[in-house]
């Protein structure tokens, strides 16, 4: 098997530092042309701010993209990154026009509602101080509500497996509590804690803590008991069997419970910021919204997909760090 | 410093007790629950075994071996009966009575070292005796596997590894339960040399429980036959001879077609 391995490497590095990269090439042509499309085509309704520097915006994608094929030649490990997203440097573009031509181009979609990408780059110019303060409090208010949640949840979840009698008092509680949505909960946290932000910070730890709790709990109970005996008739503690054979068995388990946790952590966030929290990227949208500023929503919703779907990514990272030993684990 | 380590050695054999444990099985009970009535699965066992001494038990598949192997490593507390490791009363697991299961039941989250290491983690000792987990690995020929996962291990590695594991902790007892049961015939017949080797060098007292009865009397001193359950002593079969065996000696064959008998396969052989 790994000769095999071996002998596919060799040739993907002799095709890569072989051939000129095609269809980068063609990428490359694909963002030239829009933005050629972008300053030369007049604009519709009326004239867009930033459409000059959305195009330059363009311009700078076609010159990394021909770097990248001429690093290609001589750098593998450029060559080997940069090929697999060929398809999605192509279509990148297309998608680009296509948005830009029904906007700003063509004005078929109705103004207000729909912004043209260059807006999008103006709102990035103009506003980027509120919006980075913005991520920056969703930030701390996001990860510290998560980490409470996870740990509470972590130590509940391996308390519930391993003791009964904690189970007996901490399972009810995890069945009535548990299945109820975070957001439900909202209106009475407001009123019963001393800030909105603490509240937020309780139920964001609400929303993780639950689906931690149910996974590590069953990661815990599903441990396959001749593990225990084996550990046990080496001289193994109970300290032993909880931290060295129960928690590193129930692991994987552990982690589809992070990303259930941040998951539904995501959304107690946006919500919080959107009802009662004075900052924040959820409030952000709100304040947009308020103001008919859709392109500031469309801007703020693309910083939000962008760190959420990052968040995901490190939770994934760290998860195949700590889990090298599993075959065939699912890939992010 | 070899030669005072060689005389300690020496010295330690003749006025300690000997590498093996006595295991003392006197009028042994036990039973499970099951749907709300009792399962008896050992009837009023009585065994001795000395020091250094290697038995089998050979009996129907679920007569009750493995339970018998359970209470004598501790795992579970007997319902009856007298258990005596060097006439001290066996209550709980102890790493001087290590067994190794049909299963390797390797970590896979654990390094093969770091699996062989387990028992002298467990037990505080392993910053002092690093040396003896890489000695471990070498005895049975995995020296170079040692940063393996267990998943790239075939059957007989992991098993070789898992004896690793127990020989680590220096047992006096080492508990055989069907070690070899699950692996091709090719590999079981290497690993039943090594089972010896390993046993003569050592000097542990050894139980294995096993369905092949060709193993126990290439392996064993002395043959133990069970009923069917409860499982009750049916026959006890001494085999004088030295070791190695050849599987074709007319009188390991003669013993063979007795034992069969007692489990009652003797006419279809």
């Amino acid at each position: 098997m790994s000769s095999v391995d071996l002998v596919d490497t060799h040739e993907s590095e002799r095709v890569t530092s072989g051939r000129i990269w095609l269809t980068g090439l063609l990428a490359a042509a694909f963002w030239m042309a829009s933005a050629a499309l972008i300053v030369w085509w007049p604009d519709a309704t009326r004239r867009w701010p930033m459409t000059q520097g959305l195009a330059n915006v363009c311009l700078t994608v076609t010159a990394l993209i021909v770097l990248a094929v001429v690093m290609g030649r001589w750098s593998e490990g450029v060559a080997r990154r940069a090929r697999p997203s060929g398809a999605w440097l192509i279509a990148l573009p297309v998608l680009l026009s296509l948005w830009e031509l029904l906007t700003a181009k063509l004005g078929l979609l109705p103004v207000p509602f729909f912004a043209p990408p260059q807006a999008l780059l103006d709102v990035y110019v103009d506003d980027w101080p509120r919006l980075a303060d913005s991520l920056l409090h969703s930030a701390i208010l996001l990860g510290s509500g998560v980490a409470v949640g996870a740990a509470t949840g972590f130590v509940a979840g391996v308390a519930i497996g391993w003791s009964r009698s904690i189970g007996y008092w901490l399972h009810p509680v995890l069945r009535i509590l548990g299945p109820v949505p975070s957001t439900a909960l909202l209106p009475l946290c407001f009123f019963l804690f001393p800030s909105s932000w603490s509240a937020s910070l309780f139920l964001i730890a609400l929303a993780t803590w639950f689906p931690v709790t149910v996974l590590t709990w069953s990661g815990v109970s599903s441990v396959d008991k001749a593990y225990y005996d084996v550990a046990r008739t080496l001289g193994a503690t109970q300290r032993f069997l909880i931290f060295k054979v129960a928690i590193p068995a129930a692991l994987p388990h552990v982690f589809v419970g992070l990303f259930m946790g941040l998951g539904a952590s995501f959304s107690i966030l946006v919500v919080a910021e959107m009802m009662g929290v004075k900052s924040g990227i959820g409030w952000y949208l709100q304040w947009a919204q308020g103001w008919a500023a859709y392109a500031n929503m469309y801007a703020a919703l693309l910083i939000m997909a962008l760190a959420c779907s990052g968040l995901i990514s490190g939770l994934f990272l760290i998860r195949d760090r700590l889990l090298a030993w599993q075959q065939g684990a699912m890939k992010w | 410093m070899v030669s005072a380590h060689m005389q300690s050695r020496a010295h330690s054999n003749l006025t300690q007790r000997s590498a093996g444990l006595a295991l003392r099985i006197d009028n042994l009970s036990h039973g499970f629950s099951f749907e709300g009535h009792r399962l008896p699965v050992l009837e009023r066992v009585s065994l001795d075994v000395a020091p250094g001494e290697f038995v089998a038990l050979l009996g129907p598949s679920g007569c009750g071996k493995s339970t018998l192997l359970r209470l004598v490593a501790g795992l579970e507390p007997a319902d009856s009966g007298t258990l005596l490791g060097d006439g001290l009363a066996i209550t709980a697991p102890d790493p001087s009575r290590v067994v190794v299961f049909q299963d390797p039941t390797l970590y896979p989250w654990r390094r093969v070292w770091d699996n062989v290491a387990l028992g002298l983690e467990a037990q505080g000792l392993l910053k002092t005796t690093k040396g003896k987990v890489d000695e471990a690995l070498a005895k049975v020929g995995l020296s170079q596997f040692a940063r393996a996962y267990p998943r790239q291990l075939s059957g007989g590695m992991a098993q070789r590894v898992a004896l690793a594991r127990a020989l680590v902790n220096e047992p006096r007892l080492l508990i055989l339960d069907e070690p070899l049961g699950k692996l091709d015939s090719l590999t079981r017949i290497a690993m039943q040399q090594e089972l010896i080797d390993l046993w003569q060098r050592q000097g542990y007292t050894a139980l294995l429980v096993t369905h092949d009865v060709e193993e126990a009397l290439l392996l064993a001193n002395r043959v133990i036959v069970f009923s069917d359950r409860p499982a009750t002593i049916k026959a006890e079969i001494t085999i004088e001879r030295g070791y190695p065996r050849h599987r074709d000696d007319p009188y390991l064959l003669d013993l063979r077609k007795q034992i069969l008998g007692l489990l009652g396969l003797g006419e279809r052989w």
